[in-house]
């Protein structure tokens, strides 16, 4: 065990930190303004121009074939230096190195790695939600082609994408996890309408609802073989419950920076439930962070696709719920005259942590029958 | 950056949690098992475990934190009625003055568990406690004596009936006046870095046993909930129970992955800076542990409240080793003062 930088290490860490002294884009808190999802394609081919982008995946794909700790170094950096988080795009990649052809990968995953193409996640439905295998989205081979009809929703960034990663079913008469397929869809075509969603915190260009009539994709940009869809949809899902993979670390660890900055300035204006409330969020941040270098270093021994994501996603709701819980707690009534406060977006948001990525009720019913062992009700 | 085990630091993890299930009581009936507990100390003893952080001649201790910690981990799993984390503290803070260790010699703690007992003076002025003594023999314990810009260690004599809730150590008052008894051959003061650094280890310890005793009596009530049968279906089927463990798994995975970095911090970074993660490990492990051993008492249902169900066993464990160099509470408002600023409590 070694908490240490090894020599490799520690220059990268300097190397990325000089960088970011001249390059921080300075953008809001993300989650909560639409500035900074307005301007994170910037950030992601910045940071991917640089060379500080898609460090642990292989190099024929604008990867740098890093160990997955190096993505720890730059999340600790980001938050040092109070720089927006890494874009989350993690999952993505993982979902189609994991499971397609080797001319899917080579023709996506350097787009989807550089930035040069923005990607959406097209799998929940309104009547799909933690039910997913039950969708209704279909796709139907009409010569060399799918035909798609059907309505995605809570699909980031679907206003701004070039592709969905879409999960729809191709075989009707098999039983629900069996008959569905991955595809990537252009994002480009007739066929395809746009609902933006607004969120409670009054946020509106990061989830969208996406309309599919008629809209097509070539056969042979499925992801995964006829049927897999289920497959490469849990290969995805578990690793979108990964701190590690979605960089959310240096999130909030830079919003309880800023919220030990407001106390600290006159820190007996504050309630003694308000400082603990800091401090609570504090710990818990610090936990995630070396949560997250545990599990990176246990990467070391192999990925694991298995459902110890689902630990790392409720422990992950946990620290952003707390951090939530702190902003609001240390804005007091300004959140309550102030509908643009920052403590009070923060806060809203952190109530989506809970239901994103699979609820955590899922999560716990995961946890306890495939990690515990505990009979199925 | 690696915090996987080394393979010497993997065998040892499997070693001690064998050792401790082979010999730990498995029911409350077996706490009065002389003969066990006889084994179990003499086990742990043979196996050197007390001395890991004795002077090595090399300056520094025998075994780093993070063996400690392995072997913490494991008693506190199986609930291991041995004394193991008096010792080494003993032997850890005799060695930061230079003192030859005294044989068994635990710390004396002043009455709310967390500080040393610090006496100027011939004798105590109040109540000291030795915390997690031998429960056979009379033994010694260290004090804290001001002197100049530091502290000189002084012995007591330890003896008398273990006083304390926790069933699997022993705690022994001394009460005021008890006579100190100098500790000979130290070759310097301890500095407060000094004593940062030996409270790291005591966080440390503390948080490790925790994490172990989550991750025990987790383990006996996941298979109580797979076995116990209501509505003509074992309780871990129903979702409500399922939630109470899934949260408890977690809280367990993440107090462990706070609890290797204080463990390795210990030994390697700056004494304050390697307190403040023991202090974020150790108030995420007190909360963390309270809320599982809660949840253990709550699936095992009216048996989880009767004596003979060894539940409790854990649970009293967790209150001691929580309240030992602080809990939740008090590093909370340590890291308050620390980090906000903060001068007063309540405002």
């Amino acid at each position: 065990m070694d908490f240490r930088d090894s020599p490799e290490e520690a220059e990268f860490r300097q190397r990325f930190r000089a960088w970011l002294a001249k390059n921080n884009p300075g953008l809001p808190v993300s989650s909560t303004d639409d500035e900074y999802w307005a301007r994170q394609a910037e950030w992601h081919t910045a940071l991917y121009d640089a060379g500080f982008f898609g460090l642990s995946w292989p190099s024929r794909f604008g990867g740098h074939d890093l160990p997955p700790v190096f993505d720890v170094i730059l999340d600790e950096e980001l938050a040092a230096a109070g720089a927006p988080p890494r874009p989350s795009l993690g999952y993505l990649v993982q979902g189609i190195a994991t499971h397609a052809s080797d001319a899917v990968k080579g023709r996506f995953l350097p787009g989807l790695i550089s930035g040069r193409e923005r990607w959406c996640q097209g799998f929940s439905e309104p009547d799909a939600g933690s039910d997913l295998a039950s969708l209704r989205t279909t796709a139907t081979l009409e010569g060399d082609k799918y035909v798609i009809h059907g309505h995605k929703i809570w699909t980031s960034y679907s206003d701004v994408a070039d592709w969905c990663f879409l999960l729809a079913r191709t075989d009707p008469t098999v039983p629900k996890h069996k008959g569905l397929s991955a595809f990537a869809v252009s994002m480009h075509q007739p066929g395809i309408g746009q609902r933006p969603l607004r969120m409670i915190n009054g946020i509106t260009k990061e989830f969208g609802q996406v309309l599919f009539d008629g809209a097509r994709a070539p056969a042979e940009n499925m992801i995964g073989a006829p049927g897999e869809g289920w497959r490469v949809a849990m290969t995805i899902v578990s690793h979108e419950r990964e701190p590690g993979e979605v960089g959310y670390v240096a999130r909030y660890a830079k919003t309880v920076r800023d919220l030990e900055e407001v106390v600290r300035a006159d820190p007996n204006a504050f309630r003694s439930d308000q400082r603990e409330a800091v401090a609570w969020a504090y710990v818990q941040a610090e936990m995630l962070r070396l949560h997250v270098r545990r599990r990176l270093s246990e990467r070391l021994d192999g990925i694991d696709h298995g459902p110890g994501g689902s630990i790392d996603k409720i422990l992950m709701t946990w620290v952003e719920q707390s951090v939530g819980s702190a902003a609001l707690s240390v804005a007091g009534s300004r959140a309550l005259i102030d509908s643009d406060d920052l403590g009070l977006k923060i806060y809203l948001y952190s109530r989506a942590q809970s239901v994103m990525g699979g609820t955590s009720q899922i999560q716990k019913n995961i946890i306890a029958t495939r990690i515990l062992g505990l009979p199925s009700a | 950056m690696d915090t996987r085990d080394t393979p010497e630091q993997a065998e040892l993890r499997r070693t001690a949690r064998q050792l401790a299930r082979q010999l730990g009581p498995r029911t409350v009936a077996d706490l009065d098992e002389g003969k066990r507990t006889r084994r179990l100390a003499e086990a742990v003893r043979s196996a050197g475990w007390l001395e890991l952080r004795q002077d090595s001649g090399h300056g520094g201790p025998l075994a780093s934190g993070v063996e400690a910690a392995i072997i913490a981990e494991a008693l506190g799993e199986a609930v291991a009625d041995v004394s193991f984390a008096g010792p080494l503290l003993g032997a850890d803070l005799a060695r930061r003055a230079g003192a030859r260790p005294i044989d068994g010699a635990v710390v004396a703690f002043a009455p709310d568990l967390i500080d040393a007992a610090r006496v100027s003076g011939p004798s105590t002025t109040l109540p000291i406690y030795a915390v997690d003594c031998d429960g056979q023999t009379p033994g010694s314990a260290y004090v804290l004596v001001p002197e100049g810009a530091g502290y000189r260690l002084a012995q007591v004599r330890v003896e008398g009936a273990s006083e304390g809730s926790d069933l699997t150590r022993v705690i022994r008052r001394l009460p005021a006046g008890t006579p100190l008894l100098p500790v000979p051959n130290q070759s310097r003061l301890l500095t407060s870095a000094d004593l940062d650094s030996w409270a790291t280890l005591g966080l440390t310890l503390t948080s490790a046993d925790l994490v172990g005793l989550m991750r025990g009596v987790l383990g006996l009530t996941v298979s109580y909930a797979r076995e116990r049968r209501q509505y003509g279906v074992p309780i871990g089927s129903f979702q409500a129970v399922q939630h109470l463990l899934a949260e408890a798994l977690c809280l367990m995975e993440g107090a462990f992955s706070a609890t290797l970095h204080p463990s390795w911090a210990v030994d390697e970074r700056a004494p304050a800076e390697a307190r403040n993660a023991g202090r974020l490990a150790k108030a995420y492990c007190a909360r963390a542990a309270r809320t599982v051993c809660e949840t253990a008492v709550q699936v095992h249902g009216g048996m989880g409240n009767t004596w003979d169900c060894i539940v409790h066993v854990y649970l009293r464990r967790v209150l001691l080793s929580s309240q030992w160099f602080g809990d939740d509470g008090e590093h909370l408002w340590q890291l308050q003062r620390a980090r906000l600023g903060a001068t007063h409590g309540f405002s």
